[in-house]
């Protein structure tokens, strides 16, 4: 079953007088429990793609599918809404809130859900302690290494049980120790719990870890491997 | 922290010079309430016309039965007034002589407690006479000196006194005391040969804000005589009061434009700063209501802990120079000119303390407005990839 289905996306900017096709006709489709890699040089489109699949971005036409509903024709808050249930992100420079400690930067997803104070409280410390920080749970960002702020923003991606996640560039600040642990985390929910993971990367450890690599030149598809 | 510690000044700012001003204000009034204009005063409707020594109160026994039954008064007293010149070895000067009764006036006015020299009405016999030191200065007067006095009679024929300096008196106003001095009613009843000439009864309440309700209460009683409030008597001061409660609001209108300036500058860098948290934010699912509204509390829970801290400072400040005064001494001569003491003390009634807060508040409110629109504005993808 798809989870994801993009079909004829395109996305065009205008620079001055030059129109760039960041996104030129991508038709995709993710199943349930993909562990896919998009790669593709600086330009190819990999972040407007995920930004697309991920409803930051409005594609110019073509729509994005998700469990049969389309995106792309979402109202603003209904689409916000439907992040908030359905995706989780994972970002580059992790975005943890300084102010806030490990754990509540992950309850605080669910909060916004609405989940019950009891939930939250055991959900967050599940994750965390599934991504090795049970031991720093009120520890706040300025006071974990990059490696730890990413596990946190991983935990805080898997709490509001999304579809699928989506990390832009995820090892891209991190040693290969930390990318390594990473990884095994990522990989680890992968097999056990069947989600869904497309990472946006240059990162050769990365790539090797996929089962599905999708390389992204000038906006199109130029090879989609299983592995 | 910095927008906490501009409200917390912007605050003290506004609330000290609205209490200084007010104080000021307060000083003049209560200088001039308190050394001749009490707070009724009852004349002969001709009488402040031209000052004329046959424009007497008819009934005055009858005025100060019905007076001294009034609970709301306090204190009340019969003046002689006349106009007339003062002259010593040294000069002349035109002068008030008020005739008073020296007991009641002395629970009038402060004459009797603003002696700088001398006594009140006690040493000497034969017409003592209390001087301003302005006249004093300009006249040589100095105690048991002598002045001249000329004035004319109820025939029109001038009469001539020696007077005898008791005491040298000074208020805030040196205007006041130049032109105006004291003696004993029954001195220039004797000069005139005429008993029970009263020109001006002057009334005290327990209150300023009782002045209306006295007055309306005598008038109806007495409506041949001219009844007026310290406000209608003195304009000026009642119109520099007036003009005070409005002007306070001005002033302190500027200083929270200037202080809704400040909040937004910072709001706005705070926003900026945060673009990549409130980017993701944004992108994880929190909708664009919250996000306005998270700006809106954040500057207005600012503003909750900046206005207590702002408010107790002042309070303490103004407390402080309420009870101790500022000394003005060094521009002392001109403050005097205005009616104003050199030391001032500062005063604000505790509503305005409310109604600043109030304005405060709205004001951080406008202010947060902009900051929080201009979060909105930012894109999600973007924002979360900002350095």
């Amino acid at each position: 079953m798809n989870v994801i289905e993009t079909n004829n996306l395109f996305k065009i900017y205008q620079q001055g007088e030059i129109e760039v096709k960041a996104l030129n006709d991508v038709s995709i489709c993710f199943k349930q429990g993909e562990f896919t890699s998009i790669v593709g040089p600086s330009g190819s489109g990999k972040t407007t793609f995920l930004n697309a699949i991920g409803g930051l971005d409005t594609p110019t036409s073509g729509n994005v599918m998700i469990n049969n509903t389309d995106i792309t024709q979402l109202r603003s808050n209904k689409l916000v809404d439907f992040r908030l249930r359905n995706i989780g992100f994972v970002f580059q420079a992790y975005n943890l809130i300084p102010v806030l400690t490990a754990k509540e930067n992950v309850e605080f997803i669910m909060l916004m859900q609405g989940s019950s104070p009891v939930e939250r409280k055991t959900r967050s410390k599940e994750l965390l302690e599934s991504v090795g920080l049970g031991d720093k749970l009120n520890r706040r960002p300025g006071q974990l290494s990059g490696g730890q702020q990413q596990r946190v923003a991983v935990a805080r991606a898997l709490a509001s049980k999304p579809q699928f996640v989506l990390a832009d560039e995820p090892t891209a600040n991190l040693d290969s120790t930390s990318t390594s642990n990473l990884l095994d985390i990522m990989y680890r929910m992968n097999q056990e719990e069947n989600m869904t993971f497309i990472f946006s990367t240059h990162d050769q450890r990365v790539i090797d870890r996929a089962k599905r690599i999708i390389t992204l030149e000038d906006g199109q598809v130029i090879s989609d491997i299983m592995q | 922290m910095t927008v906490i510690l501009s409200i917390v000044l912007g605050l003290w700012a506004g609330f000290f010079t609205m209490a200084l001003t007010l104080g000021l204000n307060e000083q003049r009034m209560d200088g001039a309430v308190k050394s001749y204009l009490s707070h009724v005063q009852i004349h002969h409707p001709a009488f402040l016309e031209n000052y004329n020594i046959k424009d007497v109160i008819t009934m005055p026994e009858e005025l100060l039965s019905t007076i001294q039954k009034n609970k709301s008064v306090k204190a009340s007293t019969t003046r002689t007034i006349l106009g007339g010149m003062g002259s010593t070895a040294h000069g002349s000067a035109g002068i008030q002589i008020i005739g008073v009764d020296p007991e009641k006036e002395a629970e009038m006015t402060s004459i009797s407690s603003s002696l700088k020299k001398g006594t009140y009405f006690t040493e000497i016999k034969s017409n003592p006479v209390i001087v301003g030191q302005a006249l004093a200065e300009k006249l040589k007067l100095d105690i048991k000196k002598k002045l001249y006095i000329t004035f004319v009679d109820e025939n029109g024929d001038q009469q001539r006194l020696k007077l005898k300096v008791e005491g040298i008196y000074k208020t805030a106003s040196s205007m006041y005391d130049e032109a105006n001095i004291f003696m004993k009613s029954e001195d220039i009843a004797k000069a005139i040969g005429h008993k029970g000439i009263v020109h001006e009864i002057a009334i005290l309440c327990h209150s300023i804000n009782q002045t209306d309700e006295v007055k309306a209460q005598l008038l109806a009683e007495f409506p041949k005589d001219k009844i007026e409030t310290w406000s209608e008597i003195a304009p000026e001061l009642g119109y520099a009061d007036e003009m005070m409660s409005t002007f306070i609001y001005i002033f302190m209108g500027i200083i929270l434009v200037a202080l809704s300036f400040g909040i937004i500058n910072t709001m706005l860098m705070a926003v900026l700063e945060r673009k990549r948290e409130l980017g993701m934010l944004m992108s994880v699912g929190m909708n664009k209501r919250k996000v306005f509204v998270m700006i809106l509390f954040e500057t207005l829970f600012i503003s909750i802990i900046a206005a207590p801290i702002g408010i107790a400072l002042s309070y303490a400040i103004i407390v402080h120079f309420g009870e101790h005064g500022i000394d003005l001494s060094v521009v002392g001569k001109g403050m005097e000119n205005f009616g104003i003491g050199s030391r001032v003390y500062t005063y604000l009634p505790a509503n305005l303390y409310v109604n600043i807060c109030v304005m405060t508040l709205v004001v951080t409110f406008l202010s947060s407005l902009l900051p929080a629109r201009r979060a909105l504005k930012l894109d999600p993808a973007e924002a979360v990839r900002a350095l």
